[in-house]
């Protein structure tokens, strides 16, 4: 399982750098630059300042070479400064913004799920019944509805018609509420599906028939043989999560005014921030990956069938 | 091959006469899926969206670029049925024009989607080899992505605009329909009947027009159709942060996003198209639910 692990490590890293040589080639293959005057929040230069400019950023390298010293300072963590944020360097910049976002996508995945997990049992055990037609109807809601829209409901009616929660905001407890229901919707329908197809499935295997048939209560057949063989699935499922939470909390973040990283998602790309934009995709791409081998990883302690 | 021997019945048992009606798989499918009616409703209001896209001329109340620069942010009244915006244009002939957008988007971006998708996975999946393992590899690297992020930088490239949006979309979603496909033809490849048609001589394209690609059809449907409210979320996520649909055309994603910092004061400008994208995307998802179950009984 170690040696496993380390392999896995050690294929990160060539994913990364992929990961970073498409996203260079695409920022770089688009016509304008972020020297050039037409571009958002640039200035008119003369064409001698731009040079300057050019020179003193490395834009006017040939772009392997540039590729490879963005490579060469990444691995040291140094990511240059931000283009937009002109005085600032990307590192501080995700430094501040990032730990907010962990907090908010973690506080969601947790109730993501908690919910969702407890949907799904009871959507399973009482199949086609209310309660099932209840968390069905809670899941697909979730899932289909993108939270961005979810997010315009969760106001009018939890801010507005009932004021409950404030609209927005960062400071106190009360304000994290709305963007963490918000944010887990969608996460918590996918497991409460999920839950419920994997815990119908596991009710009708023979183990589950023996142990009715030995005289097991209802309530240790579900609990203890059915929910632990159900789980496993549900495992696989946290990975892809991972990115709903990921780039779903851009929107949320923005409807809600959360100072997360979020936001420069979308300026880093609108503003051509180049350094900005590799640095964010990397850190969501290996962010991704981590998750991911925890998640395999996790799958293998669950499951002793399982062999690396 | 045209001879079809009958086996007949045990001596004097009539069979009822339905049972002697070959069903075909779509003839099943249809019965089990217009027996759900979920999935019924979610076509219904699909059939309408479209409806409305087609005929949003003669619907509309008032051309949508239409501004009165005397009646901006009106409530919803009798003259203006869902009230006016910033510049003083009906919400409601906004709506009708943007339904023509999420229509458009997501049965054209999905069309192109598979177009791409499908193709590729059948060749990757029945040539195999140095291209397969390269399109696997490459398809990694796309799943390592995050999907909306890749989007947003194709779009902030290409700038915004209708076509750019399909070509994003296009670009960006083949991924999983060919993985889908080509896991697809791998098992299919080896079955006896694929070797049959090969034995009598038939030459790979003629096995991949006729054999693996109708064969692997039901997971293609079932990707594709989910794939709609995905490309209609899509550009409304796109719309929403401003690189989608160019103003002054319309579409509800950008009506949202233009609008939801003024959700306190004018909330009918944001809660309408919300609603809008709300009813689109749970009608795709009960439709593709349905035909989903419809084609695979068994994945219920």
């Amino acid at each position: 399982m170690l040696k496993y692990a380390v392999q896995r490590l050690f294929w990160l890293l060539p994913t990364l750098l992929a990961m970073a040589l498409v996203t260079f080639l695409v920022m770089h293959a688009t016509p304008g630059s972020p020297l050039d005057p037409v571009a958002e929040g640039a200035n008119p230069l003369s064409p001698e300042a731009q040079k300057n400019l050019a020179e003193k950023y490395g834009l006017d390298r040939p772009l392997h070479e540039q590729f490879v010293i963005f490579v060469a300072k990444a691995v040291r963590g140094d990511f240059g400064n931000s283009f937009v944020y002109k005085t600032r360097t990307v590192g501080e910049i995700l430094l501040a913004s990032f730990p907010v976002s962990l907090f908010l996508g973690s506080m969601a995945l947790a109730l993501a799920i908690l919910g969702g997990v407890a949907l799904g049992i009871l959507a399973a055990v009482y199949q086609n019944r209310s309660w099932d037609y209840v968390s069905v109807g809670l899941a697909t809601l979730g899932v289909s509805v993108p939270n961005f829209i979810l997010a315009v409901f969760f106001i009018v009616l939890f801010s507005l018609l009932l004021p409950l929660f404030p609209t927005g905001g960062w400071g106190q407890p009360r304000e994290w509420v709305l963007p963490t229901i918000t944010l887990a919707l969608g996460p918590m329908g996918i497991i409460a599906r999920f839950t419920r197809s994997s815990i119908l499935e596991v009710i009708r295997s023979d183990y589950i028939l023996t142990a009715r048939a030995k005289g097991l209560g209802e309530r240790l057949v579900v609990f203890k043989h059915v929910l632990k063989n159900a789980f496993i699935p549900v495992v696989t499922l946290l990975g892809p999560m991972f990115a709903a939470v990921g780039t779903g909390s851009f929107f949320v973040e923005s409807i809600f005014r959360v100072p997360g990283m979020g936001r420069f998602f979308v300026e880093s790309m609108t503003g051509r921030d180049y350094p900005m934009i590799m640095a964010v995709i990397l850190l969501y791409g290996a962010f991704l990956a981590i998750m991911n081998l925890i998640v395999d990883l996790l799958y293998g302690a669950l499951d002793p069938r399982i062999r690396y | 091959m045209a001879v079809v021997q009958r086996v007949p019945g045990a001596a004097g048992v009539v069979w009822p006469a339905e049972t002697v009606h070959a069903t075909s798989l779509w003839r099943d499918a249809w019965r089990r899926l217009l027996r759900n009616r979920l999935a019924v409703l979610g076509g219904g209001v699909i059939v309408l969206l479209c409806l409305v896209a087609l005929l949003a001329d003669g619907l509309a109340p008032y051309p949508y670029t239409k501004s009165s620069f005397s009646r901006t942010y009106e409530f919803p009244s009798k003259e203006f049925p869902l009230g006016t915006d910033q510049l003083g244009r009906d919400v409601l002939s906004r709506m009708i024009y943007g339904a023509r957008v999420s229509m458009l988007v997501g049965l054209g971006a999905q069309a192109i989607v598979v177009l791409i998708g499908v193709p590729i996975g059948l060749l990757s999946g029945y040539f195999g080899g140095r291209v397969d393992l390269f399109l696997t590899r490459f398809i990694d690297v796309m799943y390592a992505f995050p999907r909306l992020l890749f989007v947003i930088l194709v779009m902030s490239a290409l700038g915004a605009g209708l076509t750019n949006i399909f070509i994003a979309i296009g670009l960006t979603g083949w991924v999983g329909i060919a993985r889908q496909t080509r896991a697809q033809v791998l098992s299919i490849k080896e079955k006896e009947y694929v070797e049959g048609a090969r034995a009598l001589g038939a030459g790979w394209f003629r096995l991949m027009t006729r054999h693996l690609f109708p064969n692997s059809l039901t997971p293609i449907i079932v990707t594709a159709s989910f794939g709609i409210p995905e490309a209609i979320f899509t550009e409304a996520a796109l719309s929403f942060i401003g690189v989608g649909i160019n103003p002054p055309t319309p579409s509800w994603g950008q009506m949202v996003g233009e609008n939801q910092q003024f959700l306190r004061s004018y909330w009918h400008l944001c809660v309408f198209p919300s609603i809008a994208i709300a009813v689109t995307m749970l009608s795709f998802t009960f439709f593709g639910d349905g035909v989903r179950d419809a084609l695979d009984p068994k994945m219920k």
